[in-house]
């Protein structure tokens, strides 16, 4: 037997290593998720520590839960079926143990920067430039090993799930480079090229797609492959994959404008995201039906196999989450739903049920193959199971409810055309309860992990024999016949040429005409650049991660205007480098809050929000009256956004240090005349008050 | 206006290259077997289906 050899066996070494960095970091994800959520029902524990606020926990969150655990369980999977698909080994050792080390440092260097607050400001896309290099690099050495193996693959035809994969790895390096192209100022900062409305599109092309093409195809292409080996059935219907498969990857690019419904993104793009999100229904349950549908005539067995519940589950959860999310996109439903927690439990419906779960499945189902033994207990699977899942619908209902209900608070207007609820606090306090039962959804969620953990251990534990490589199968089938037309699936070339252009035609009709933003802007309107101090704050405000519960976007709807005041417009963030319009309002939005309370609110609110607001959830920002404005870097800062078109004159970069010093002592003797004590010489605290003051301040006509 | 009319035109020609793209898939016999590759992936291993060990599953 000469199987041990690289040439007769697949690698499973890289998969071993790829299934447990999935166990690690989904421990690490959903432990950050949790104290997150005690953070929102218990404001205390955001401690006084910067590097422990919700701001910057959120985002590491949201990075680890995607990036280190969805991550790594895809790579997994699909080194996993990919070598048995193509009967092949991976095409290079090597390249598989620099893409393993290279991402599992990028989860590092992502877990290190994020709480010390380097960050773009932008949702699912924070982490600043040098890792965003690093990203691209290790996507390139994998895109290599894939399509490597593509090329040497010994089975002629490509599988649907390996459509799936091709598709993840073309797309997401797509969306990465587009979206993180910025300019650095310093070795660990930058700010973005995209500005305002522009940014706005280009972060949530970005952001929809990586939900759809980091936490959605490469799962898909999971479940076509593991399904059907699992349950020992194949597919229900290879054509409605076909069908399934192309409508997906061309609709699901453009859906990215529904996150910015009722904003001040063009109503044609609005309209456009919106048809194409309903759309999105049809394509996303042909892959449900398609998976559920292959337990056809089986049903019964489900009874004793926890990992066919898991399967069920996944699958209908993905159900629900793409029913919801066309839903969700109609704009009268956006109207009520957007900013609130209805989408936070929308989102983890699908990520805790859809993405969680069938990683799940995949792990209790390849854990004792790789390892060459049989699951330690199929008891704790099952217990697991249901931990799990009475986890989700606690978090998934208490999140539904808390933002119908704050949505509806937001919304309601007396007989006199007044706000019933003037005071956004009253619609915070109502649904705290819930943020106590969403976070008990996640602790049962987090039990039945551990005992998953538990029972892997015990599993590898129980490995008696030598890790050695499974030999590649012998079964070699060659469908493409002499003389017969070839099919477009036995194409990798061609195939992933086709699969690029479906995803670029929405990609061009969408992003090319905001390179024509001006012709949207009235141009009686004049709009000031932010001064040198309030870019330093509004950078403060960007690492402290504001824009993770406050929005800068008021929609033209009644109550938003009674509430906020006049909607916001495309020109008044036009140089605004990221765009901070937000997704969440767990506080009132600041688009128009400068001017609205002086300077002594803003300092006192800042250091103990509970001492104006005593029900207050917001977390105290003590630091920001210690630590000292870093005047050296503001010139190079100015440069680089009057390279990228921001109106700033010679004059006012190179006395950009000068002139912000002047601000913040005018801030600070206004503050010192009101009775403040401290020494604010210089402190950060000047530069957020400047910036929080100049919020809807810079529009002129 | 302008939008208007880069957009239906855009529409028409993707409406009108995915029929063409179709129609050519399906006269290149692209959809003609649309059974077998959904089995063959359930079988790992020649000799296996020599012995017919996949039978007693009911496939």
């Amino acid at each position: 037997m000469e199987y041990n050899t690289s040439m007769n066996s697949y690698d499973d070494e890289i998969v071993r290593k790829f299934a447990l960095a999935t166990l690690i970091w989904a421990g690490v994800g959903f432990i950050l998720g949790l104290v997150a959520a005690l953070q929102m029902a218990y404001p205390l524990l955001n401690t006084n520590l910067e590097w422990l606020t919700f701001g910057r926990l959120r985002p590491l969150h949201t990075n680890a839960v995607i990036f280190a655990f969805a991550g790594n369980a895809i790579f997994a999977g699909i080194y996993h079926s990919t070598q048995r698909l193509l009967r092949t080994r991976l095409f290079s050792d090597a390249l598989s143990k620099v893409h393993f080390w290279g991402w599992q440092l990028i989860i590092v260097a992502a877990a290190v920067t994020l709480p010390l607050g380097f960050t773009q400001g932008k949702e699912y896309a924070e982490l600043e430039w040098p890792i965003d290099v690093l990203i691209t690099v290790i996507w390139v050495v994998f895109a290599v090993n894939f399509f490597g193996t593509l090329y040497k693959r010994r089975e002629k035809h490509m599988y649907v799930a390996i459509w799936f994969y091709i598709a993840t790895i073309i797309t997401v390096a797509v969306l990465h480079i587009i979206n993180s192209i910025a300019i650095p100022f310093s070795y660990m900062k930058s700010y973005t090229v995209w500005a305002g409305m522009q940014d706005a599109l280009v972060q949530w092309w970005y952001g929809h797609n990586a939900v759809a093409f980091f936490l959605t195809t490469p799962f898909l292409g999971l479940m076509y492959y593991y399904v059907p080996k699992i349950v020992n059935a194949p597919i229900y219907s290879y054509r409605l994959s076909i069908i399934h498969f192309w409508s997906l990857v061309f609709i699901y690019i453009w859906a990215g404008p529904h996150h910015l419904l009722y904003t001040a993104l063009p109503e044609w793009l609005q309209t456009l995201g919106m048809a194409f999100s309903i759309m999105l229904w049809a394509p996303s349950w042909g892959g449900m039906i398609n998976g559920l549908l292959t337990f056809k005539g089986r049903w019964s067995q489900l009874r004793n196999e926890p990992i066919w519940k898991f399967l069920i589950a996944a699958l209908t959860f993905y159900g629900m989450a793409t029913f919801e999310g066309p839903l969700l996109s109609i704009k009268s439903v956006s109207a009520l739903g957007h900013y609130t927690d209805w989408i936070i439990g929308h989102v983890h419906g699908g990520a805790l049920g859809w993405n969680g779960f069938l990683s799940f499945a995949i792990l209790y189902y390849i854990v004792p193959k790789l390892w060459k033994t049989e699951l330690y207990s199929k008891k704790l699977a099952e217990q697991h199971f249901w931990l799990g899942l009475t986890g989700i619908v606690l978090y998934y209902i208490s999140m539904l409810v808390a933002g119908v209900t704050q949505g509806l608070m937001w919304k309601a207007i007396d007989a006199n055309g007044q706000l019933v609820y003037p005071d956004f606090i009253e619609t915070v306090v109502r649904i705290v309860p819930l943020y106590r039962v969403r976070a008990l959804g996640g602790l049962l969620y987090i039990s039945g992990f551990i005992l998953m953990v538990y029972n892997i251990i015990k599993t590898i534990k129980s490995s008696k024999s030598e890790l050695t490589d499974t030999p590649i199968s012998n079964l070699s089938y060659d469908n493409i016949k002499d003389g017969k037309p070839r099919l477009l699936e036995g194409y990798a070339t061609l195939f992933s040429v086709l699969a690029l252009l479906a995803i670029l035609v929405g990609t061009i009709i969408e992003i090319y005409p905001t390179f024509n933003v001006h012709q949207y802007i009235n141009p009686e309107i004049t709009v000031q650049p932010f001064t040198a101090l309030e870019q330093e704050g509004r950078d403060l405000y960007v690492r402290e991660g504001c824009y993770v519960c406050h929005s800068q976007q008021i929609r033209p709807l009644v109550d938003e205007k009674l509430r906020y005041g006049e909607p916001s417009t495309i020109a008044e963030s036009m140089y605004d480098h990221p765009y901070q319009w937000g997704s969440k309002r767990t506080g009132p939005d600041l688009a128009r809050q400068g001017k609205k309370y002086p300077d002594m609110w803003h300092y006192q609110h800042l250091l103990d929000p509970r001492q104006i607001q005593p029900r207050s959830i917001m977390p105290a920002y003590t630091w920001l009256a210690q630590k000292n404005i870093d005047y050296s870097q503001i010139k190079k800062k100015l440069n680089v956004l009057k390279n990228l078109g921001v109106p700033y004159s010679d004059i006012e970069v190179q006395n950009a240090d000068v002139a912000a010093q002047a601000q913040a002592k005018i801030i600070e003797e206004g503050l010192q005349k009101q009775g403040v004590t401290e020494k604010l010489e210089g402190k950060e605290i000047l530069a957020m008050i400047a910036y929080l003051q100049s919020l809807g301040q810079k529009e002129h006509r | 206006m302008r939008t208007m009319i880069l957009m239906v035109s855009v529409a028409l020609l993707l409406t009108i290259s995915f029929v063409a793209s179709y129609l050519w898939a399906l006269s290149r016999g692209q959809f003609d077997d649309l059974e077998t590759p959904a089995h063959r992936i359930l079988k790992d291993d020649l000799s296996k289906i020599n012995n017919n060990k996949e039978n007693k599953n009911g496939i």
